[in-house]
């Protein structure tokens, strides 16, 4: 089956251009693609008409390593459930539907040219403790410490994140709640992690106030936004976890 | 060309400590006066640049991604293999080194092979002390499942999402160095050329993907850790990023490239849909645990899969392999996928696709228990095809998913050419002809968390300590052809997108140099693809500029290597006229259309030495094995 689409797609030369919405039409594509293969035959076309293709991240393209995204009608990563730019296919699109894609924005995200952005200051936030202090070789036997299955599963839960980056377009106030939650819940949870859990929580959290991140809310936009269905139960955890180390810890 | 693997002397079981011990040491003051850096973003090259900084070298550490947290690793899906035996089956090293041996068709080295089985543990256990969360049974103990070729249960999983929790580990371990000022990482930047001066590996030149800019950094050592060539085939289930360059940059400057031709075809990847399709997509081999392969006994029989009774089902895996059954290994499944869609007995649309059924476990161990181990994958799976496994089995089909060739290195990780290493997949060194599941993460981690940072000590203590400068005409010469190449490429100003010749060039490479080859179609592609290579330069069109974040002209710079590096593919695909593991030669076949290896001619590593003006010239780095028998692998 194919289909035949409006695309409105924000167009930026750089970080210091103003940027702004061109219009093109599809022409007739096969609900089968997903939506970056939509983007790729813009490409192609506009490539041979003599007009600079559209930029925008990818790479794996089957959901996990966290480098596509854009907002889609509203929705960063398209009005799919739990789905990533690269698994949403166009069979889930109307003929005749216009669709708007523009950029993740957030203050904390830099625009570098058309749909691509700069999420670096996720890695300056995990630098300050996304990450159990154990130099390699200095670790026990693997079964010496035994971790509750539901207590694992929990950790897995929160762990999954791709960090792509859409919970912080989806949130009003351009929040890192979400992402910072789920590294501060996954070492929470897990035994390995409790050595620097005060600490981390307090870094990290923060980092993340420091670098133009903003404070949650309760609008739940991240939760719902989020491609791999990460919990915003991991944002109250990062409360208690602030909270906890905030008062009962001799870390400053 | 000089090749010695530098394999130590000793029993077996004693090689890899007696080399740690007589390897020379760079004192702890030392090491901060060394620079070394570190090409690759995913598991090998991270663990490495950790590992490295937690020494106290000064690492470099760059990748194409915008961040170090999403190299390619991050897509395995199954699990990681360890020869912890915690299941008690009967597991051992000895066990591991010879199911991956005999898995590789006797195609790799002895000693790197017991080496890595020996070190498997400590990866599980550094990986569980980062916090990596793998799965546990209810007592809290680690859980374990089985993968191809193998009869234990030695795979170590989080959900099907191992890679990505595990290169999270080593990224979380890199940023720890970052933080401590150990490492500096260069995101968005692309390896356009390697450095030599006097012979050794002095440094890169880089291209930052933002500004266009070229960047030389010079180091006392270089480490590439840049992946596999998959991606030469146009449709794989690679990223969409992956490429041969910076190993290819490396051979055209003296480096032997080992076993070109050693392509892993994985079983079972949701089938190829359309002529817009960009990528394939991989459906882990720790469904065939539970998921039963077969298709119809009748040629062309289009019944739906719910009408065609048990009886007129072939499960032609359990038929003809009793023993191992759907959990051959990776090259024999795909093979017979592909025998039984020659025959006519395909499934789906094209034709091209056997079922791959779970409606017995279901029943056996009820659809919830199936959904717990697979859910993400079976969601995956129904994203892109709109179909749910739990009530009808899945289409599945062959594609290119790993590539067993890379760079000839020792037994120290070491090239030939002094000073560069190389690690992971961008390396020939473990998995011979064939990689059993699983394996991938192993050796990745093996080389970066614990054998290079061991082995990189002997040739730093030898290599001084002044600083290296980047002003040396060897870097402006450099500098000054990754400037050429890219001016020649957005110079030619022609009417074919890089997308549309990177696509024919693939299709020239499966089939040609896909599943199965023969001299024929060999000698074609030789002819096809200096063709398609000169047409390119005549042809290729890359709007923008050099000066800007510019995909096209990424992406063409990595078509142009593709575009000669395939040409070596198949030259040493020709040049082995034996049938070994992935690599299977029509003309070499047992009567049951199985691999039919020689021995006699063939034990050998191909290390091909590249020539400016004539055909790459072959170099043959003997195997002899003195602790197993290479038996005709048979999984009966």
């Amino acid at each position: 089956m194919t289909i035949n689409l409006t695309l409105k797609i924000w167009r930026q030369t750089g970080p210091n251009d103003k940027g702004g919405f061109k219009t093109y039409p599809s022409g007739p594509i096969s609900t089968d693609i997903s939506f970056l293969e939509l983007l790729d035959i813009i490409n192609e076309k506009l490539t041979r008409e003599g007009e600079e293709p559209v930029a925008f991240d990818h790479d794996c393209r089957e959901g996990i390593c966290g480098t596509c995204g854009a907002v889609v009608n509203g929705i960063p990563h398209g009005p799919e459930k739990k789905t990533t730019l690269c698994q949403l296919h166009m069979r889930h699109f109307k003929d005749g539907d216009t669709l708007v894609i523009e950029p993740f924005r957030a203050r904390a995200f830099k625009l570098e040219k058309d749909l691509v952005i700069d999420r670096s200051r996720f890695d300056r936030i995990m630098q300050e403790g996304g990450y159990v202090s154990v130099n390699t070789g200095s670790a026990p036997d693997a079964n010496a410490i035994p971790v509750p299955q539901e207590t694992a599963e929990q950790a897995m839960n929160a762990a999954e994140c791709i960090g792509c980056g859409a919970c912080v377009a989806a949130c009003p106030n351009a929040a890192a709640m979400l992402f910072v939650s789920a590294k501060i819940s996954q070492l929470a949870l897990l035994p390995q992690g409790q050595p620097e859990r005060s600490r981390r929580a307090l870094a990290m959290v923060r980092k993340m106030d420091n670098l133009g991140f903003g404070n949650c809310g309760n609008e739940k936009e991240c939760e719902a936004a989020c491609p791999k269905g990460i919990s915003i139960t991991n944002i109250a955890r990062l409360n208690r976890e602030f909270l906890r180390a905030s008062i009962c810890s001799n870390e400053d | 060309m000089k090749l010695d693997a530098k394999i130590p002397d000793g029993p077996l079981a004693e090689k890899w400590d007696r080399h740690c011990f007589a390897s020379k040491l760079v004192n702890p003051a030392n090491k901060r006066k060394y620079d070394i850096i570190v090409v690759g973003g995913g598991l090998a090259g991270e663990s490495a640049a950790a590992t490295l900084a937690e020494l106290g070298y000064n690492v470099k550490n760059f990748c194409l991604q915008d961040s170090p947290r999403r190299g390619h690793s991050i897509a395995a899906q199954g699990g990681i293999n360890a020869a912890k035996n915690y299941q008690n089956d009967g597991d051992s090293i000895f066990r591991l080194f010879y199911d991956t041996i005999k898995g590789g068709d006797f195609r790799a080295r002895e000693a790197n092979v017991y080496r890595l089985s020996q070190i498997s543990n400590s990866i599980i256990d550094q990986a569980v002390a980062q916090g990596v969360p793998f799965a546990r049974d209810y007592g809290g103990q680690l859980a374990n499942r089985s993968f191809g070729g193998a009869q234990v249960s030695r795979t170590f999983y989080a959900r099907g999402q191992t890679g990505q929790q595990l290169l999270l580990g080593a990224y979380g371990a890199l940023m720890r160095q970052v933080k401590q000022g150990r490492v500096e990482i260069f995101s968005r930047r692309e390896m356009l050329e390697l450095v030599v001066i006097d012979g050794q590996a002095r440094g890169i030149i880089t291209r930052n993907m933002l500004s266009g800019a070229l960047e030389r950094h010079g180091a006392h050592a270089v480490v590439l850790a840049t992946g596999g060539y998959g991606n030469v085939y146009f449709l794989s289930t690679n990223a969409m990023s992956s490429n041969v360059s910076a190993a290819w940059r490396a051979h055209k400057k003296g480096a032997g490239f080992a076993n070109p031709g050693f392509v892993q075809i994985h079983p079972t990847c949701i089938p190829v849909h359309g002529v817009h399709q960009s990528k394939l997509t991989l459906m882990s081999e720790s469904l065939r645990n539970d998921g039963r392969v077969w298709v119809p006994s009748r040629v062309e029989d289009q019944r739906p899969p719910a009408e065609i009774p048990e009886s007129e089902r072939d499960y032609y895996l359990e038929k003809k392999y009793p023993s191992f059954g759907n959990l051959v290994p990776r090259d024999v499944a795909s093979r017979n996928a592909k025998e039984q869609c020659d025959q006519g007995k395909g499934v789906g649309d094209t034709g091209l696709a056997v079922y791959l059924d779970f409606s017995e476990a279901i029943k056996r161990d009820g659809a919830a228990s199936i959904r717990r181990k697979y859910g993400n994958l079976f969601d995956m799976y129904e994203r892109i095809t709109a179909g749910d496994p739990l009530r009808e089995p899945m289409q599945i089909y062959p594609a290119v998913h790993y590539t067993m060739g890379g760079l000839w290195v020792d037994y120290n990780l070491m090239t030939n050419i002094p000073g560069l290493y190389a690690l992971g997949e961008a390396n020939f060194s473990d998995h011979g002809a064939n990689r059993l599941g699983a394996s991938a993460l192993m050796q990745g981690l093996a080389d970066g968390y614990f054998i290079l940072p061991s082995t990189i000590g002997n040739y730093l203590a030898g290599a001084g300590t002044d600083k290296i400068n980047v002003a040396h005409e060897a870097f402006e010469q450099a500098e000054q052809d990754a400037a050429g190449q890219t001016a020649k490429l957005l110079g030619v100003k022609g009417t074919r997108t890089v997308d549309d010749f990177h696509r024919q060039l693939g299709q020239i490479m499966w089939n040609h140099c896909g599943m199965a080859r023969n001299r024929q179609g060999l000698e074609k592609a030789l002819k096809l693809i200096p063709e398609l290579r000169a047409e390119f330069w005549q042809n290729v069109l890359v709007p923008g500029s050099g000066q800007e974040l510019n995909q096209s002209l990424e992406r063409a710079g990595r078509v142009a290597d593709f575009m000669e590096f395939a040409e070596l593919m198949v030259e040493d695909a020709l040049a082995r006229e034996e049938s070994c593991g992935c690599h299977l030669r029509e003309e070499s076949q047992t009567e049951e259309h199985e691999a039919r290896r020689d021995d006699d001619n063939y034990s050998y590593v191909s290390v091909w030495e590249h020539q400016a003006q004539d055909r790459p010239k072959l170099h043959k780095e003997p195997l002899s094995f003195e602790n197993v028998e290479p038996s005709r692998r048979s999984y009966k």
